[in-house]
């Protein structure tokens, strides 16, 4: 994703504490918040962003299940059906045997399907540029975004004097 | 976050750092040019490497020949090798996946480094079974394939075949968790990048911005691949005590109880830690985020399972006793009194009685101490494989095939030179990533930092102070 053209307001503050605050009163006087961005994850900010619980896990159970059966069904074929061979008078079909490696690639098909599934629809990849608000939200500082197109300038003007914001800036990303 | 913690928690990070000053410390070794301790080691490692890759192109080029693996004891200094590596690999998703699991705190500090340690003893181990195939050129045939020999497929049930998908998925789980704990790490230096390093972070940072969906679902990728790893790194230890267990060797199923194994893994892999986490906290230093906290923490973990190690050992001879069966009792004793007597008394000395000087508080906190107690762990473990592997088809069933085995120059170039191989990624990692997780420990800052634990402390100990007033 390169530039969106869209124009964001933004306020920078310093602490997460001062952050979370903030969202809240956000959430009092109705202003739609595009995003925000964090050096690391702030606990409690998904319930007042409402943001639902990552669904994350549900991929990754189907991608494990798929894991198994592909282990399991292609040891039955490959043993049991395809080219049948006794090994130290163990049956054709060993199931116990096939314990280890069902196990294996059902967490190797699991972690490597969630990993994908994650950065496929967060939009992150090799070389993926996304636009930087600021250089320092990696850093110390904490950002509340928002759409200035959609927003009230003045009254997210005053929502960020009195919340502690310690910068406000426009920019077109 | 600002949770309160329990008051008597020594902090994890000193020197009352702000989140700036995190970033600044740990950014810091990726950016400057390097010390002169890094390029002596640097070059050391690389001498190492070169002397390994030169002794597995002569082992390539002359055949297994030049070892001195015989008819009676065909696994010699290579499996060890490969068994020792494995398990220094396991620390590493101990600390991030089982301490992720358990909420400690602690392994903030420790896990970004021990992850990328994991990788790298993997990569090692991983070579030894290969080299040993003799024609490493065939060795896609362990891989079942449609092939033109049938198609004929591999043995399923096989531990090696086991071992083969359980160290290939172990490695690709392990990559995979380790890097997406450093993207948004990359990203910071990113940030502070210019140029070319701008362009080279951006593209290895994957376009990371912190916004709070993507944080979210980090979290939940990270705890979900936790958890996923945690059975994950048992099992490939499980499987590796299988290679031997299901033998028909006596000597090598004192495998049989893999719990026993896993302990040793996990055992050897915290040395190793403690071994890179020392030199790193100090030459880069880090001493305010590996702290004697940390240190300690991990030595606790070292006197547990080297003690769980320990009574395996013993009950193993006293098993072996109480059976009055001969060929078990010879089995055993022949390790403790035959001609590898020293392998064995250099094992029970250093994996059973060295660590026990850790019950002593003092000495888990003291760095030297620690250091040279890594160093004896991790030769303490290589023995114990050694005894297991190689003393036991020493004496196998037929005294008149019994023989003793001494590796060549070949053998011993190949594994000082996967210490080389595994210095070498690590050196080059301290200089291209952050080496302690920056936004994890940024994360642990307001409940683990010492300007606020003080303050909790304090807080305690005002309100302790006004109850017994109260009370009286």
């Amino acid at each position: 994703m390169s530039n969106t053209g869209t124009n964001i307001i933004y306020g920078l503050y310093d602490d997460e504490t001062d952050l979370l605050a903030a969202v809240k009163e956000a959430n009092s006087q109705h202003l739609e918040i595009m995003d925000v961005l964090s050096p690391f994850p702030v606990h409690g900010l998904d319930p007042l962003l409402g943001l639902s619980e990552s669904r994350l896990h549900v991929a990754g159970f189907f991608f494990g299940l798929t894991g198994t059966l592909v282990a399991f069904l292609f040891m039955t074929w490959s043993l049991g059906f395809d080219w049948q061979v006794i090994y130290g008078g163990k049956p054709y079909w060993p199931v116990p045997s096939f314990i280890p490696i069902t196990f294996e690639l059902t967490v190797l098909f699991a972690s490597v399907g969630m990993v994908v599934t994650f950065y496929t629809i967060c939009g992150l990849g090799p070389g993926v540029e996304n636009p930087i608000i600021d250089k320092r939200i990696t850093d110390n500082k904490f950002c509340i975004a928002f759409d200035a197109s959609h927003t009230n300038h003045e009254a997210v003007n005053n929502f960020f004097s009195s919340t502690g914001a310690t910068e406000v800036n426009q920019k077109t990303i | 976050m600002g949770a309160i913690s329990s008051p008597i928690r020594n902090p994890l990070i000193t020197g009352r750092k702000t989140y700036a000053q995190i970033t600044e410390d740990i950014c810091r070794p990726t950016e400057r040019t390097p010390s002169f301790a890094w390029v002596v080691a640097f070059a050391l490692a690389v001498t190492f490497l070169a002397v390994y890759l030169f002794c597995v192109f002569y082992t390539v080029w002359k055949g297994i020949g030049s070892w001195n693996l015989n008819r009676t004891i065909g696994w010699g200094w290579d499996i060890t090798n490969f068994v020792w590596w494995v398990g220094i690999g396991h620390a590493g998703t101990l600390i991030s996946a089982i301490l992720l699991l358990f909420r400690q705190k602690w392994r903030t500090g420790v896990n970004r480094a021990a992850e990328a340690m994991t990788i790298f003893a993997v990569i090692c181990a991983g070579q030894f079974p290969l080299i040993h195939m003799g024609r490493i050129w065939l060795a896609f045939f362990i891989f079942p394939y449609p092939n033109t020999r049938g198609p004929l497929w591999v043995n399923f049930n096989s531990p090696l075949l086991w071992d083969v998908f359980a160290i290939s998925t172990y490695f690709t789980v392990s990559l995979l968790f380790w890097y997406t704990g450093l993207v948004p790490d990359l990203a910071t230096v990113r940030d502070r990048a210019k140029g070319i390093r701008k362009k080279l972070y951006g593209i290895a940072s994957f376009g990371w911005t912190g916004s709070a969906k993507h944080w979210q679902r980090w979290e939940s990728l990270s705890l979900i691949l936790a958890g996923l790893a945690t059975p994950l790194v048992l099992s490939v230890h499980t499987i590796v005590s299988f290679d031997f267990a299901t033998s028909v060797i006596p000597g090598w199923h004192t495998t049989i109880f893999p719990p026993y194994f896993v302990a040793g893994a996990i055992f050897s892999g915290f040395a190793m830690v403690q071994t890179l986490m020392i030199i790193t906290r100090k030459v880069l230093n880090l001493k305010d985020y590996i702290t004697l906290e940390h240190i300690e923490s991990m030595n606790k973990v070292i006197l547990l399972t080297g003690t769980i190690v320990g009574v395996a050992y013993l009950t193993e001879l006293f098993i072996s006793w109480y059976s009055q069966y001969p060929y078990e009792q010879f089995a055993f004793f022949n390790r403790a009194t035959g001609p590898y007597w020293y392998t064995y008394f250099a094992m029970m000395s250093c994996n059973l009685l060295s660590p026990q000087i850790f019950w002593s508080r003092k000495m888990r906190r003291n760095v030297t101490v620690t250091f040279i107690m890594s160093i004896f762990v991790n030769i303490g473990m290589w023995y114990e494989r050694f005894v297991i592997i190689a003393t036991t088809l020493a004496r196998d069933y037929l005294p008149s095939s019994w023989s003793m085995y001494y590796p060549t120059w070949v053998e011993v170039g190949l594994f000082l030179g996967s210490l080389g191989l595994f210095f070498t990624l690590f050196l080059i990692f301290v200089r291209v990533a952050p080496v302690v997780a920056i936004a994890e420990v940024k994360s642990i800052l307001k409940s683990s930092g010492d300007q606020y634990t003080e303050k909790f402390e304090k807080y305690h100990h005002e309100k302790q102070f006004a109850n017994e007033a109260s009370d009286a």
